[in-house]
């Protein structure tokens, strides 16, 4: 980008700074290997899902199966009660958690960005502490279970995810250099009180710092599982990445729906189970790895700016 | 400019700290609550839920917890004194340190290279791919990985036993042998982290100013010149704090990694890739008291608050601009 904009002669510097040609040809095809490594084992693991069980009996777990075969994904298809009851589970765990997380996370970093409030220094040891002590894990899942009442509710998935002092600090950084406090003083002659500043005025103009923390939020609620393992034994509460956890142990977690004529038992030993386990792993992956490239710009842009002392 | 010139009360600085609680003070502080209000309930509860182990829990009947958590008996460390005692306890403190240290190094080592390498690939384009390439990784949740590990090290129908077979060799049963590993856990935790460092690292160091780098090369630097007296120089403020942050989690360890990739840590690996966090969860898990699965967890805590204050107290000492406190 930058480099457009220089002048010629500066061009030339540049192009003398060069690395030689041999090198950057070494360079690519390292860039390429290690490119090639982080991706292969999503097509493998899909080539699995669609490999027939027949080819995974007699070569294995295959680039190139013997034959093909569509099975794991019909299977998905007839158990979809389950899954999409999952799916369900993990969308509106994301959704909602990513709201709440938001509202709580750039509230409070508004309320730490103004350098008249009074509570500024209280609220921001409230948020700083956490960051270096913490009760841990038992203290966390004694209080939510046992005093929070926050087992088997979806309450447990969402909540305790939802607020980190280290996107407040971003939020808070963001929102004390970039929002000019001369906006902000002339709302409030003109009448407005911090919340509808907040609202009309503040948010609008922050989206950069809304998508990155909003970012962080959807991936983290998508990709755990952790919250589940601890807080979830209601089938009806499973989601994507815990009944993918589950299966790990017992396939028949998902098998419950025999077609006509068939009994439980019969069906489950005719699933074809191998590529079942990779089927769902893949119908985790695949919204992930579709959405990404667009947003991976706002996670570099946030660690960046957390990384700014506030 | 102008608001001082309305308001001067709120724009004094001598004046502010003694002026008067106001409206926007109360509105600000209605803004915050909510937040406020999650801390309470999420970070301070837990920490006053520390007590537990301090205690021999005990249940009491018809009682809720909390009534049976203040009536049951004090045992002051008599809980860190078993966890301390455990004979597993220095297997764990060793796994957990010494997977952290060989992390940080490669941590640091390899994504920086890697950074400082693309920078100078010619093509932008080719570079924005590998990049997005191998940031994808760091999207996929531990148990996606798992399956992934499990495809290639399955030992009936794994890739790599595929492999070592077609070669003609022996058949390795890779759930239950233990000496891979230490190589296994740490390739996998790379695999995962490399390609967001490295972007990490190299937004840094597309920021440094081009201008220095024709200075030197004016002056006739090579490219290794380059490296070491401009772009190392101008990342230390950022590897310090990746540094900070890390050893600060030197006591915990990345629970997925352990626990999924492993299979949740099968017996035959328990040597080599238990951790305070997997020992934690499982006892959790199991029928161990909780006073003493408490301890365990109050312990690391405490361990990393002070390895958190140490690191930044030493920072400090030597920059004192790059500490984060």
């Amino acid at each position: 980008m930058a480099r457009t904009k220089t002048s010629d002669t500066m061009l030339d510097s540049m192009k003398m700074n060069r690395i030689r040609p041999g090198t950057n040809t070494g360079f690519n095809v390292l860039f390429i290997i290690l490119a090639a490594a982080a991706i292969i084992p999503v097509i493998f693991v899909f080539m699995i899902s669609i490999s027939s069980e027949e080819s995974i009996r007699l070569i294995g777990y295959s680039f190139v199966p013997q034959s093909l075969s569509g099975s794991a994904y019909q299977f998905l298809w007839n158990e979809r009660a389950t899954i999409l009851q999952a799916l369900f589970i993990s969308v509106s765990v994301t959704v909602v958690g990513t709201l709440i997380g938001l509202a709580l996370t750039t509230t409070m970093g508004y309320a730490l960005s103004r350098p008249t409030f009074k509570l500024k220094g209280f609220y921001t040891w409230v948020v700083f502490i956490p960051m270096i002590f913490n009760g841990g894990m038992v203290a966390s899942y004694v209080v939510n279970a046992n005093i929070l009442g926050l087992k088997n509710t979806i309450w447990a998935l969402i909540l305790p995810l939802a607020v980190s002092s280290f996107n407040i600090i971003i939020c808070k950084t963001f929102f004390r250099s970039t929002i000019p406090d001369s906006i902000i003083e002339s709302a409030k002659i003109d009448g407005a009180n911090q919340l509808r500043i907040f609202g009309t005025i503040v948010l609008p103009i922050s989206k950069p710092v809304l998508a990155t923390i909003g970012l962080f939020l959807t991936f983290g609620y998508w990709n755990d599982w952790f919250q589940s393992s601890l807080y979830i034994t209601d089938s009806k509460l499973v989601s994507l990445q815990a009944l993918l956890n589950n299966m790990m142990k017992s396939l028949d977690y998902i098998a419950n729906n025999p077609s006509a004529g068939v009994s439980l038992q019969q069906y489950r030993n005719q699933m074809p189970s191998e590529s079942v386990r990779m089927a769902i792993a893949i119908v985790i992956v695949v919204p992930i790895a579709c959405a990404y490239p667009f947003f991976q710009k706002y996670f570099i842009s946030g660690l960046t700016i957390g990384a700014v002392k506030g | 400019m102008m608001g001082k010139a309305q308001k001067p009360v709120v724009n004094t600085g001598a004046l502010r700290k003694r002026s008067k609680w106001t409206r926007d003070d109360a509105e600000l502080a209605l803004l915050g609550l909510p937040a406020f209000a999650w801390f309470v309930l999420f970070s301070y509860l837990p920490m006053f839920g520390l007590i537990i182990a301090f205690k021999k829990y005990q249940i009491f009947p018809r009682q809720s917890f909390l009534a049976n958590l203040l009536q049951s008996k004090w045992v002051g460390f008599d809980n860190f004194k078993f966890f301390l005692g455990n004979n597993t306890f220095g297997m764990l403190l060793r796994n957990t340190v010494l997977y952290n240290l060989v992390f940080i190094a490669l941590g640091i080592v390899i994504p920086v290279s890697l950074a400082m390498m693309i920078n100078e690939l010619y093509s932008r384009r080719k570079s924005k791919v590998y990049q997005t390439m191998m940031f994808f990784p760091h999207f996929l949740s531990w148990v996606v990985v798992s399956y992934f590990v499990y495809a290639f090290l399955n030992p009936d129908k794994g890739l790599l036993n595929n492999i070592i077979l077609s070669m003609g060799g022996q058949k390795v049963m890779w759930y239950s042998e233990a000496k891979y590993w230490p190589f296994i856990l740490v390739f996998m935790s790379q695999w995962k982290g490399t390609g967001y460092s490295m972007v990490v690292y190299l937004a840094s160091i597309t920021g440094i100013d081009n201008s220095l780098y024709e200075a030197a090369m004016l002056d006739g630097a090579s490219k290794w010149q380059q490296a070491k007296y401009i772009t190392l120089p101008m990342l230390k403020t950022i590897l310090i704090v990746m540094f900070i942050m890390n050893v600060g989690k030197i006591f915990y360890s990345d629970f997925g990694l352990f626990w999924q990739v492993t299979q949740g840590v099968p017996n035959s690996l328990h040597n080599v890739a238990s951790t305070f966090d997997t020992f934690i969860y499982s006892a959790l898990q199991g029928s161990t008291p909780i006073g003493r699965t408490a301890a365990a967890s109050m312990f690391q805590s405490v361990c990393c608050c002070m390895t958190i204050l140490l690191a930044n107290f030493i920072v400090s000492k030597i920059d004192p601009d790059s500490a984060i406190i």
